[in-house]
C-alpha cells in the first residue's frame, strides 16, 4: 500500500482477521445474528456499517478534545443518531426506493455496540485520518462476517443466492431437490447464526494460536 | 489556559449547546425535505394501490412498480372511483386515497367515532375490483398493505408493506412468492361466511393450487409476522362486509 504508511496499512488490515470486530472483539454480534438470513441484507448492512462508522469515527475524533468525560458516551449516541437519521431523510427525499430498503437497518446501525466500541476505544485518543481508517478498517472485519454468515445461511437455508436458485427449484424439484436434497429451515433462525460464527472463531483461533488466551 | 472539562458547569453548557445545535439541524432537514418526503409517498401510494390491482412491471421474481413518470396517468386511468366509506354512507372522493388509515385506525379506539374506510374502485374492460386499504402489526413495528378484490370478495392481488420487519425473514412479505400466493384466494369459506386469508404454517400446499381454503403457505422463521398479516387481513377487511353486502344485493 504505497497510499498509507506501514502503521496507518495496520488499521486497516488488522480487523479483517486477528482483530476481527465479531470474532475477537465480540463487538455488533447483535446484528451479525439479526440480518444475516440473506446476502443481500449483509452487504447492505456492512456498506451502511462501514459509512457510519468512517463518518462518526471522524467526527467524534475531532470533537475528541471538548468532549467531557462524564458525557461522552451520550454524545457518542447523538452523534450517531443524528448522522443516520439525516442520511435517512436525505435518501426520503432523493432516492426513495433505496430508503425503502435502508430504512429496516436504521435501528440496527444506531444500536450497533462496534459504532460505540470504536468510537470508545479508538477515535477518543486518535487523530482523524487514523480514525478514518480504524472506522473502515473494522466495518471491512465486520463486513467480512456477516458476508460469510450471510453466505452459508441463504445458501443452505433457502437455497438461493442474492435471491438467485443456485441449487434448483424445490417446488419444481430440478437440481440438487431432485435427488432428495432438503432446505435447511433450521439455519434461517438466529441460533445458527450464532453458531456459524462461532465455527469461524474455532477455525481462527486453531489456525493462529496467540488469539487462544491463557487459563 | 486549559478549560477544566471536568467541571459540571462546562458538561452542562456542553450539553446544552449539543442538544441546540442538533436539534436545530434535524429540524431544518426535515422541514427542508418534507416537500420532496410528502410527494414520494404520495406516488408511492399510487403504486402501491397500482399494484395490488395487477398493475406494475414485474420482473421474473420480484417485485416492480410503474414507473414514476407513468403513475399519475395510469392511477387516473385505473381507479376510476374513489370512495369513502361511513357507516352506511358511501360517498365518493377523489382524494380518498390520502386518508391516513393508522390516524383513523387509533381514532376508531374511541367508539364513537365513525372510522372513515377507504375504497378505490377500478372499473375496466377487465373487470371491476375494488382496493382496500389494510394497516396491522408485524413482530417489530407496523405492516400494512392494500388488497384488491372482486365483489364476491375473491382477491384479485395485494401488496404487502412493513416498517422494520426482520431483513431475510418477516421483511419478505413484499416478496412476490408471498404476496403472489393470495392472488385467487377466497376471503370467505364454502358457507359464504367472511374468514379472512390465513397464513399458515403446516399448510401443505406449497404451490397454492388450493384457492378456496382460506390458508396460504407462511414464510419459515417469520410466524409473528405472518399471523400479523392473517390479523390484518380478517381485523381490516371485515369492516367493509357491509359495503361489500350492498354491492350483491344491487
Amino acid at each position: 500500500m504505497g497510499l498509507l504508511s506501514k502503521k496507518d496499512a495496520k488499521l486497516i488490515m488488522d480487523p479483517l482477521l486477528d482483530d476481527n470486530p465479531i470474532t475477537i472483539q465480540v463487538l455488533g454480534i447483535c446484528s451479525a445474528l439479526a440480518i444475516t438470513a440473506e446476502l443481500e441484507a449483509s452487504i447492505v448492512m456492512a456498506v451502511s456499517v462501514m459509512f457510519v462508522l468512517g463518518v462518526g469515527n471522524v467526527v467524534i475524533s475531532l470533537m475528541r478534545n471538548v468532549i467531557p468525560s462524564k458525557i461522552r458516551i451520550i454524545v457518542q449516541l447523538v452523534v450517531v443518531a443524528t448522522l443516520v437519521i439525516i442520511v435517512d431523510l436525505v435518501l426520503k427525499a432523493f432516492a426513495y426506493e433505496l430508503s425503502k430498503t435502508l430504512s429496516v437497518f436504521v435501528g440496527l446501525i444506531i444500536t450497533n455496540c462496534i459504532i460505540m466500541g470504536r468510537f470508545e476505544a479508538f477515535a477518543l485518543a486518535n487523530k482523524p485520518w487514523r480514525s478514518f481508517l480504524d472506522g473502515i478498517g473494522n466495518s471491512f472485519g465486520y463486513g467480512l462476517i456477516l458476508i460469510i454468515v450471510g453466505f452459508f445461511r441463504e445458501l443452505l437455508g433457502s437455497g438461493t443466492l442474492l435471491g438467485i436458485k443456485v441449487l434448483g427449484d424445490p417446488i419444481e424439484l430440478t437440481g440438487v431437490y431432485a435427488y432428495g436434497y432438503e432446505n435447511n429451515g433450521f439455519m434461517l433462525l438466529s441460533p445458527m447464526a450464532l453458531i456459524i460464527v462461532g465455527l469461524i472463531i474455532w477455525v481462527q483461533r486453531s489456525k493462529n494460536k496467540t488469539l487462544i488466551e491463557d487459563e | 489556559m486549559a478549560i477544566n472539562k471536568d467541571k459540571n458547569s462546562y458538561t452542562i453548557i456542553f450539553a446544552i449547546i449539543m442538544v441546540v445545535v442538533v436539534g436545530s439541524l434535524l429540524a431544518f432537514a426535515a422541514e427542508g425535505l418534507k416537500s420532496n418526503i410528502n410527494e414520494n409517498k404520495r406516488i408511492e401510494k399510487q403504486q402501491n394501490i397500482l399494484y395490488a390491482l395487477g398493475i406494475n412491471e414485474n420482473d421474473e421474481s420480484s417485485a416492480v412498480f410503474v414507473s414514476k413518470d407513468v403513475v399519475a396517468e395510469s392511477f387516473a386511468k385505473n381507479v376510476t372511483k374513489q370512495v369513502v366509506i361511513q357507516g352506511a354512507n358511501a360517498t365518493e372522493d377523489p382524494e380518498a386515497y390520502l386518508i391516513d388509515v393508522k390516524k383513523e385506525k387509533s381514532l376508531a379506539k374511541d367508539d364513537s367515532y365513525q372510522r372513515r374506510l377507504p375504497l378505490f374502485i377500478s372499473e375496466t374492460s377487465t373487470g371491476t375490483y375494488y382496493v382496500a386499504p389494510i394497516r396491522g402489526k408485524g413482530l417489530w413495528d407496523a405492516i400494512w398493505g392494500y388488497v384488491a378484490l372482486d365483489k364476491d370478495m375473491v382477491i384479485k392481488g395485494v401488496y404487502f408493506d412493513h416498517k422494520g420487519e426482520t431483513p431475510g425473514l418477516g421483511a419478505n412479505i413484499k416478496q412476490r412468492f408471498f404476496m403472489d400466493d393470495f392472488s385467487g384466494e377466497h376471503l370467505n369459506d364454502e358457507a359464504g361466511n367472511f374468514t379472512g386469508v390465513a397464513v399458515a404454517k403446516g399448510n401443505n400446499d406449497p404451490k397454492n393450487e388450493r384457492k378456496t381454503d382460506n390458508r396460504v403457505d407462511a414464510i419459515a422463521g417469520s410466524t409473528i409476522t405472518g399471523n400479523g398479516v392473517t390479523a390484518m387481513i380478517k381485523d381490516e377487511l371485515k369492516l367493509y362486509i357491509p359495503y361489500f353486502k350492498t354491492l350483491k344485493n344491487n
